[in-house]
């Protein structure tokens, strides 16, 4: 089933064309609109009449979050005030907050592009979605909720919070799509394992969740545990929100809206773009925004591009599921550790719960790596050296995904914070020196 | 009737042990004996008491993790020499003692003593044919 049929099936050749005309326009208006991409092409010596197809795109200058924040709050807007409806902020939690608007016809575009992905995964208007994003001016909650609306579906703004009011809507209301962080999404399943209700008894179906990295053992996990397919939607507010990207009901890579955003793969050192199938930095072009059209926008996360056909039929090109972002990466002794490859080790090793936390420090010069893992029964033993043999496999697997030792400390179980938005799985000791 | 052991996880973090305490108290539940292990990161609280089934439910309902474990009883004169008659035993069947605690008894000149071993059965055999009085579960349990 699809949302736009037209669109999603197009020829790539009939795609390509239809981007380059809406490229040309788009920086047509943002050099017309914006003083910061105006200064910027003058310096790079480029015209909006130089930008002709879509592999032109290479030759413009990348736009970074920092120039959202040097032209805080409205600085990079491309249409006056009076057609912005809509003003969203970033979260905040990798420094200053970013300010995004939205016209009425950016708000259509969003709002298709998350049905689009609903219809993908299966869902439609016969559908109760049940939104435990939260509202505000966080994009998910509000940018799925008009998704949603568009669908035809019957949207449950229940927001995030009060885990025991969501398991009762869940029962009461019969939802059958759930929209929130993974993270918030695993904490929902062990609270409705607690609750004593099997995930048989919901009518829940089908999660789309999104805005932060998770990892395909966590997919597996939730899916479990409430009795359900788990799909990864993927935003960021700088670019739209969610819904640039879903996975299809395959569950093999997440469909990119390409008729509104154009995705790029670039080493993120060099800024060259990597060839076909490479894993690198993840860049986008909005292609359709009137509000905030950003050019080559750095994502930071970490991708790569799968342009081979779809099962599902769509002949959008797919984006794997990011593994991290360039900034969530930690570098230990020299050695680049993401917190999702932790994840993965982790939930690998059978009975470990997936709550953890890392706490980086430095001691004597040396950094040091820690992971607290929750004590669960089934590493729980009476014996002192049972329990430090599955400490000691803990260590060993990941050593050998990590390429470095970890600390590991079995810490209370429910003690590492549940999260309601986006986890915080890392404490860095090391900025505070 | 077999003895069963309550051991409940300990943080290494102080508060942690008097948590798990005061839900015992909470609930009337009186400690017949008991034994911590320790190690740098992490602590073991063994407990015998009257209900094990009913403290490991109450234990685990406030979110400690527990599990039960059958060990065994052994009475020994409260002299000297009197440990060593079972270690010697034990040692000589070949019987590793994973851990073991002692307690003397109000009312009696003799001690208890509660080991865990890899083997109850033969271990309760070679006790017994050498004339080391066993204790059940019905001395603890109810």
């Amino acid at each position: 089933m699809f949302f736009n049929k037209k669109i999603e099936t197009m020829a790539r050749e009939d795609l390509k064309k239809l981007q380059a005309e809406r490229l040309r326009k788009t920086v047509e208006r943002v050099y017309n609109n914006v003083p910061l991409y105006r200064e910027r092409f003058d310096e790079y010596g480029i015209k909006p009449e130089h930008i002709k197809t879509v592999d032109d795109l290479k030759n413009l200058p990348f736009t970074y979050k920092t120039d959202l924040r040097d032209t805080y709050p409205y600085g990079l807007f491309a249409a006056p005030m009076r057609d912005v409806v809509r003003i969203h902020a970033s979260s905040g939690t990798t420094g200053k907050q970013t300010v995004v608007g939205y016209t009425k016809n950016d708000i259509d575009v969003w709002a298709e592009c998350v049905a689009r992905a609903m219809v993908s995964v299966g869902g439609s208007s016969e559908d109760i979605v049940h939104v435990s994003y939260g509202y505000g001016l966080f994009t998910g909650g509000l940018g799925i909720h008009e998704g949603a609306t568009k669908l035809g579906a019957a949207v449950v703004p229940v927001s995030t919070g009060n885990t025991a009011r969501q398991i009762n809507i869940f029962k009461d209301f019969g939802s059958t799509i759930l929209c929130c962080t993974p993270s918030y999404a695993m904490y929902l399943a062990e609270a409705v394992k607690e609750s004593g209700i099997s995930p048989d008894e919901l009518k829940l179906r089908i999660g789309i969740f999104g805005a932060e990295p998770w990892t395909e053992e966590m997919r597996q996990e939730i899916e479990k545990g409430l009795g359900i397919k788990a799909y990864d939607i993927y935003g960021l507010s700088e670019v739209c929100g969610p819904g640039v990207a879903c996975n299809c009901y395959m569950q093999n890579g997440l469909h990119v809206q390409e008729d509104h955003f154009i995705p790029e793969i670039i080493d993120p050192d060099t800024g060259e773009v990597l060839p076909e199938g490479e894993s690198g930095e993840l860049v986008f072009t909005c292609i359709t925004k009137e509000a905030l059209p950003l050019i080559r926008y750095r994502t930071r996360d970490i991708s790569s591009l799968i342009y081979e056909p779809c099962e599902c039929g769509r002949t959008t090109v797919r984006m794997t599921k990011p593994c991290g972002r360039t900034d969530d990466m930690l570098i230990i002794r020299g050695v680049n550790v993401f917190p999702s490859q932790v994840e993965s080790v982790l939930l690998n090793i059978e009975g470990v719960s997936p709550h953890y936390h890392i706490t980086v420090d430095r001691v004597n010069n040396l950094d040091t790596m820690e992971v607290q893992v929750e004590m669960s029964p089934s590493l729980f033993s009476d014996s002192v050296k049972v329990i430090q043999e599955k400490e000691k496999t803990i260590k060993q697997a990941l050593l050998s995904t990590l390429n470095i030792s970890v600390g590991v400390k079995l810490v209370s179980p429910k003690t590492i914070s549940r999260s309601e938005g986006k986890a915080n799985r890392v404490t860095d000791n090391r900025k505070n020196r | 009737m077999e003895i069963y052991q309550v051991s409940v996880f300990v943080e290494n973090k102080s508060g942690k042990l008097a948590d798990i305490t005061d839900v015992l108290s909470e609930n009337g539940i009186n400690i017949r004996a008991l034994c911590i292990a320790d190690t740098a990161d992490f602590g073991i609280l063994r407990l015998i008491v009257k209900d094990p089934q009913k403290t490991e439910k109450i234990l685990t309902e406030h979110g400690f993790t527990v599990t039960l474990t059958r060990v065994i009883g052994a009475a020994i004169s409260d002299t000297p020499g009197g440990l060593s008659a079972v270690l010697r035993i034990l040692s000589d069947a070949g019987i590793s003692i994973e851990y073991l605690y002692a307690f003397i008894e109000k009312t009696t000149d003799r001690a208890s003593v509660i080991l865990r071993v890899d083997d109850d059965v033969k271990a309760e055999q070679v006790l017994s044919e050498n004339g080391i009085e066993l204790i059940g579960g019905d001395a603890f349990h109810e």
